[in-house]
């Protein structure tokens, strides 16, 4: 009963998280963006505006220059969660990979670092009035949802010894359609609930962020508009009625 | 004038670091323009009154934005709440009403977005914070989307390019169509619609004003400086915005062109039926207005039979020119083998120049080219100059081949035409640059308060380097920011002089010695 509550809840997750993302990417991507809007100094070709995004993907430029605290607390926090995930994949991947071995270690640092910087970009909301001001109950729930993911996933890891082997055939087996069963642990059971309603929020909420800052037409788009004519096909209708030069 | 009754807030000792206000609810609430009467509604086809359908029109309309608008679509979902754009409006600084943060500006819109258009909002509204369209948040749309300059310095700092300017466009394009109109653009888009230009100035009335300037020429100089009206067959149609043909300082900055372009012997004409390069149409988020603007310059290029279209100092005007104009009215080059209608206007213009071209990139080209010389002395009756990079220049367009030369050109041009040019501090130039706090359609008197308050970041760094650097003029290459900063300087205690064109600065500098045979 407990295997199969968690089975279907996390196919549902997953569902739910992989077909939400993909309308809303989809959604993104069909909108046209009509005119030409970078922030400027920008790049002038494509290959320099996609230079420009990887430069905000992975080093949040922008932000550096906005605000240099949270920029280290956000940047520590992602680049955190990034390794902890990694470190998750050896429940799905069988045999494990070397590189997979290797980083173990640096993701259970990274747990630490992870529920640090949450801590701190909580504090930082609570702290700064005027960050305090425009917060929602939505952006506490966010944080507090992850805190709580990566404090159950640190007690998992020191306080309460898990049968680790069988939580990797539950997932292995989820994967190949033929369920294990799943330790009934209490703090295992609630880490593993978490992530599901994570997974589940993920493409209704403002994590949307992820997909989001591929498509800002602000950061993505060349800057070369005397260059090439750009028009998007729901403006070419306006044209019909336009006046024409005079023919020589 | 009346009393004002508003405190004008402190300058910044140290304009690097001008610490964040504490936020305040409604600090200037009651700060507003004057709605659009029904005779400025119609004429751009918006409701005259406020219809009883009015919601229905307004969520109709946003939703129709969401879907021809990528990015009003992402930014409506994208942002965090992280606050790294809390501190960085000017609005902000000198007001410290809180929904002049731009993140709480664009919320005024993602409250209602999530509200009528997430399942979230519309089942929970209170998690998310949805808020149901009522007339209420419409009045709130009213008055904060008018307390934004479009000035894109938010955008700048945000993780995501969040662009508030985008979203207060989508607002007022939502407040348009619901019939709660802005008085003072859409009385303005009216003028340009039936005469050609912001001030409502008809042809007759110009040729006599350039006559006058061009007779003020004569007496200053000795040669005989033309400025052309309507002359076909020119090679250049110069489109300028209409401030420039009798505001101070700006007609000093139509006569510096003209001083550089008979200098450098060119042909050149303006346009009585395009005498105006502002297109307000941007302001009020219009595509259709814009393009219909922009219609005008591309049908006098075709009337008039130019070479190349140059473009006068002006802000948001350069940012329609440079970025929309190709899009909007085919003004530029790249169009498809298909598209017969950008491809006759690109076979008759000139492909070794740019299109559009704006004058400090035509001047600066002449300087390289030896076509004319500055010469600095003519302007050592300053005691320093310093350079204000407007908003929509450094943050919205290009000028030269090269990204940033937007920033680059005009200080060259600077540099060669004065002796002691000081920028002022770094974090208040180039793509950090303030905003004058007249942009985007507010330079009207009733919003005084709020332009007042919305330059003491700007004042704060002119205050620094007129104290250290011995600086005594502030050079703009903005039709509104000239204006703005004419009036509201005085608040401060610096005289209204104190801004004046780049191409006065250039227009005195360069040597008139070309043998008139």
């Amino acid at each position: 009963m407990l295997t199969a509550t968690f089975a279907v809840l996390f196919y549902t997750a997953t569902v739910v998280l992989v077909l939400g993302l993909a309308a809303r990417v989809y959604l993104y991507a069909r909108t046209p963006a009509p005119l030409r809007i970078p922030t400027t100094p920008a790049p002038t070709t494509r290959g320099g505006a996609a230079l420009r995004v990887t430069g905000e993907v992975v080093a949040f430029r922008s932000l550096f220059r906005g605000e240099k605290l949270l920029w280290l607390l956000s940047w520590a926090f992602h680049v955190a969660l990034l390794l902890v995930i990694l470190r998750h994949l050896r429940y799905f991947l069988d045999p494990v990979p070397q590189w997979l071995v290797w980083i173990q270690p640096l993701g259970l640092y990274a747990a630490y670092i992870l529920a640090a910087a949450l801590i701190g970009l909580w504090l930082r909301r609570l702290w700064i009035d005027r960050v305090r001001r425009i917060s929602t109950p939505a952006d506490h729930a966010a944080l507090a949802l992850l805190l709580a993911i990566g404090l159950t996933g640190l007690g998992l890891q020191h306080f309460q010894a898990t049968d680790i082997v069988a939580v990797k055939a539950f997932f292995i087996g989820l994967m190949q359609f033929s369920w294990q069963p799943l330790p009934a642990e209490p703090l295992l059971l609630l880490h593993l609930t978490l992530v599901a309603v994570l997974m589940m929020v993920f493409p209704f909420s403002k994590l949307l962020h992820a997909a989001g800052v591929f498509f800002s037409p602000t950061r993505n788009q060349p800057d070369n508009p005397r260059e090439r004519r750009h028009i998007a096909p729901w403006a070419r209708a306006l044209e019909q009625d336009a006046p024409q030069p005079k023919q020589e | 004038m009346s009393q004002e009754s508003f405190q004008v807030p402190p300058l910044a000792a140290d304009p690097e670091a001008n610490g964040p206000p504490q936020p305040e609810t409604e600090a200037t609430g009651h700060v507003r323009p004057h709605p659009a009467g029904p005779e400025h509604q119609e004429a751009l086809g918006f409701p005259g009154e406020i219809p009883d359908d009015w919601q229905e029109r307004a969520l109709a309309r946003m939703e129709s934005l969401l879907e021809r608008n990528r990015a009003l679509r992402v930014y409506m979902d994208a942002c965090v709440r992280c606050g790294a754009c809390t501190d960085k409006c000017h609005f902000y600084l000198g007001t410290g009403d809180a929904r002049n943060m731009p993140v709480a500006r664009q919320d005024l819109m993602r409250d209602v977005y999530r509200r009528h258009f997430t399942p979230v909002g519309r089942n929970f509204p209170s998690l998310v914070r949805g808020r149901e369209l009522t007339r209420e948040v419409m009045e709130a749309w009213f008055t904060y989307f008018h307390q934004c300059s479009q000035c894109r310095r938010c955008s700048v700092f945000c993780p995501y390019g969040i662009d508030t300017a985008e979203i207060s466009m989508a607002a007022r394009e939502i407040l348009d169509a619901a019939g709660f109109g802005q008085k003072y653009t859409n009385e303005i888009i009216g003028k340009v619609h039936k005469v050609g230009n912001n001030l409502g100035l008809p042809g007759p009335a110009l040729e006599d004003t350039l006559e006058g300037l061009e007779e003020d020429l004569k007496d200053d100089t000795g040669h005989d400086i033309r400025i052309p009206l309507d002359q076909e067959g020119a090679d250049i149609l110069l489109v300028t915005p209409s401030a420039d043909f009798f505001a101070e300082p700006h007609v000093d900055g139509l006569m510096g062109y003209a001083k550089v372009l008979h200098q450098a012997g060119l042909s050149w004409t303006l346009s009585s039926y395009a005498s105006e390069a502002a297109n307000f149409g941007m302001f009020i988020g219009s595509y259709e207005q814009m393009k219909q603007i922009a219609e005008r310059i591309r049908k006098a290029a075709v009337d008039l039979g130019v070479k190349r279209i140059v473009v006068g100092e002006c802000g948001h005007a350069w940012r329609v020119a440079y970025s929309f104009w190709n899009t909007l009215a085919g003004i530029g080059r790249g169009a498809d083998a298909d598209d017969t209608y950008a491809r006759a206007l690109q076979r008759q213009l000139d492909p070794r120049y740019p299109v559009p071209q704006h004058i400090c990139e035509v001047t600066q080209d002449l300087v390289e080219r030896g076509a004319i010389r500055l010469d600095p002395e003519a302007n050592s009756h300053y005691g320093g100059v310093t350079f204000h990079d407007s908003c929509n220049v450094a943050r919205a367009s290009r000028m030269g081949q090269r990204p940033g030369g937007q920033l680059e050109i005009p200080r060259q041009l600077l540099r060669a035409s004065v002796h002691n040019f000081r920028d002022m501090a770094d974090a208040t130039i180039g793509d950090e640059t303030f905003c004058c706090g007249g942009g985007g359609g507010l330079l009207t008197d009733e919003l005084m308060e709020l332009r007042v308050k919305g330059a003491q970041p700007r004042v704060s760094a002119l205050r620094e380097t007129m104290d250290e650097h011995g600086v005594d003029r502030m050079v703009a290459i903005c039709a509104i920011c000239k204006a703005q900063f004419s009036k509201i300087l005085p608040y401060y205690d610096i005289p209204r002089e104190t801004v004046i064109s780049l191409h006065e600065v250039v227009g005195n500098a360069v040597r008139l010695d070309r043998s008139e045979a």
